[in-house]
């Protein structure tokens, strides 16, 4: 497997540091939205988008390229974050989050915004939506990637389950799924609200190959991703094992900051005038990198 | 009397001598029609290849074909995800199941993703018969023509079902084509016109003004035109539109029926709310009001029995449309009602 060099993690840790800096800014700004889930994916975000992906920002309909399909619409502030630091458009669009005539829908849409693959919200069929590609492009002799990315929560609908189903029966070699396994959902820790484990096992049994790694680890990631590609028989689950609300102190490991966004949340460790504002305190913090407009 | 710019078949009242069909058998000889015309065609099954006459596709074209097993939901996003790398997906399935049961991943992943996907929506109507209500798709029609970025066709016969599956390739967004499973008249030729969004004028009567005119989809056009020989017996002068597309309507040829008739009776194998007769009031309450009568299916689930005495029994048979004739026409403003015709 490649190794990233020192210098390439560096960098990329350092977009992964921007690219919640601005998801959280967008939020603080739109006034909604989702928070845990967008800090947790912001280094496979980053990864993806600046190492990984065959894609051109300026030609975001470039047919030879990968395709990134985001199942959990939800934590699309983390993608709109990434894609505006890939350059396809700018950051200060990423304000405008949530607003009246805005691309940067609350779900993506994918007609609104070049880039995006797909619309979606409504969790569960993002995975379908990706073997379809895979399918088609495998019909057509293409050697393009087929990225899908989940949640973890979202493996309670059945839909998912067709789609896993399909991709073993298909072998589809040029489809990798990769998992937020953040053990988050709206109404609670996944493992009570509805116990999705052997997540490893049920995979396999379906015909995958499957991959544990630390979801914020770079170098495991790309690992795993360059893993992915090399096995040819099976289409490959990455299980990312994440802490939802990464970067934030205080919305960590906590099930009640997933759909609410700095200022909104609970209060039981800043009151809502002050969380915007100690979210990227913290993030500066954590890395000694960010300068904030919110000091 | 019969349009004959219609062209429509010698026998067009005879029953006995008229040759029968389902209009699922249209979209399977259309099926692989398209899929020769176009190498980006591909169809969808979901278990059930042969009652949706998908299995001759899959014949000519197996490379093509993928069984997706009981999985409808995961079918119409399988097929969104095929659409966005460029094929043209039909899937199959029956009406009850997709457009049913996966509505909503029709409506986020292919309609408002935008997407070219057609679905084949094979046993609608209570004519599907002995299999009950559970499998009478009367639903479909309203479920689907709210959608936006959508096409909804109702053949009239199995001829007009396999024009409707090879004009769908040409067509933008999400096609719903309806399909029903019983044989029914095979009443239309190839040279009958079809144009998706054209309702066709198949019979007029020979003088005006007319009585009323009657507005139908499906197989139960053909219900329509025994009506209106019938009616026409009596003196009654009535017009039949075939409105094979209920989305996006054919505003003119339905406002100007109504300005000929000042009456209309629609007639479609479905619930009357929400359904194709909804679409023409829809429109007329707005543009010029005149009254309507409704046959279709009220406000009830279908049941077990065999297709002829389902429509009997849910009131869709020429007599029931007669009697919707006579109706309408005593609930025109009083000018009217002296052309009652008894």
């Amino acid at each position: 497997m490649t190794h990233l060099h020192d210098d390439k993690v560096k960098e990329l840790e350092q977009k992964a540091n921007e690219i919640r800096q601005t998801l959280i800014e967008s939020l603080i700004e739109a006034g909604s939205g989702h928070s845990a889930g967008p800090l947790g994916m912001a280094d496979v975000f980053a990864l993806l988008y600046f190492h990984v992906l065959k894609h051109d920002p300026k030609k975001p309909d470039w047919p030879e390229r990968d395709r990134l399909v985001l199942s959990n619409g939800h934590i699309c502030p983390v993608q709109y974050a990434t894609m505006a630091h890939a350059g396809y458009f700018s950051v200060k669009e990423t304000k405008t989050l949530r607003k009246l005539g805005t691309r940067l829908q609350g779900h993506p849409h994918r007609t609104s915004l070049p880039g995006l693959e797909t619309t979606s919200g409504p969790l569960g069929s993002g995975l379908s939506q990706a073997v379809g590609m895979a399918i088609a492009l495998r019909m057509d002799g293409k050697k393009n990637i087929i990225y899908c990315l989940m949640s973890d929560g979202e493996h309670d609908a059945g839909q998912t389950w067709e789609a896993a189903m399909l991709a073993g029966r298909e072998k589809l070699w040029n489809l990798v799924a990769i998992m937020d396994r953040n053990n988050i959902q709206i109404d609670g820790n996944t493992e009570d609200v509805m116990p999705l484990e052997p997540l490893r096992a049920k995979y396999e049994a379906f015909g995958w190959h499957v991959i544990d790694v630390g979801g914020h680890d770079f170098q495991e990631l790309n690992s795993a991703i360059d893993e992915a590609k090399a096995v040819y028989e099976k289409p490959t689950m990455i299980i990312a094992h994440t802490i939802p609300g990464k970067g934030v102190e205080y919305m960590e490991r906590d099930f009640r900051w997933h759909g609410s966004p700095p200022g909104k949340g609970p209060e039981d460790k800043f009151p809502r005038d002050m969380q915007g504002a100690e979210a990227l305190k913290e993030l500066r913090t954590l890395w000694g990198k960010i300068k904030s407009e919110h000091e | 009397m019969s349009n004959p710019k219609a062209k429509l078949v010698k026998d067009l009242l005879d029953l006995k001598k008229l040759a029968q069909a389902p209009t699922r058998d249209g979209y399977g000889f259309g099926l692989v029609e398209a899929g020769k015309k176009n190498k980006n065609v591909v169809v969808l099954c979901a278990d059930l290849t042969e009652s949706t006459r998908s299995e001759a596709f899959k014949k000519e074209f197996p490379d093509r074909f993928v069984e997706m097993g009981v999985a409808e939901q995961n079918m119409a996003s399988v097929a969104a995800g095929m659409a966005a790398v460029g094929k043209i997906p039909f899937i199959s399935s029956y009406a009850m199941l997709s457009p049913g049961r996966n509505w909503e991943q029709i409506r986020t992943t292919i309609a408002y993703n935008d997407r070219h996907v057609i679905i084949g929506g094979a046993h609608a109507g209570v004519s599907v018969g002995p299999d009950g209500a559970t499998h009478q798709a009367i639903e479909d029609i309203a479920i689907t023509r709210v959608l936006p970025n959508m096409t909804v066709i109702v053949p009239c016969d199995a001829v007009e079902a396999k024009k409707a599956t090879i004009a769908s390739v040409g067509l933008k967004g999400v096609v719903y084509l309806r399909f029903a499973r019983e044989k029914t008249p095979v009443f239309t030729t190839d040279k009958t016109p079809f144009k998706v969004g054209r309702a066709e004028i198949l019979w007029d009567a020979k003088v005006s003004p007319l009585h009323v005119a009657i507005i139908a989809c499906g197989p139960l056009v053909h219900n329509a035109l025994l009506a209106a020989e019938e009616l026409g017996k009596k003196g009654i002068k009535v017009r039949v539109i075939n409105n094979h597309t209920i989305k996006p309507l054919d505003e003119k040829t339905i406002l100007k029926a109504a300005k000929d008739a000042g009456a209309l009776v629609t007639v479609e194998e479905h619930q009357i709310n929400g359904g194709m007769g909804s679409a023409v009031a829809e429109i007329i309450t707005r543009n010029y009001p005149v009254p309507i009568e409704f046959v279709g299916v009220r406000n009830r689930f279908g049941e077990s029995g065999e297709p002829n005495e389902l429509i009997e029994h849910f009131g869709m048979s020429p007599k029931h449309i007669i009697e919707a004739v006579r109706r309408v026409i005593k609930r025109k403003p009083a000018q009217g009602r002296s052309a009652s015709g008894g």
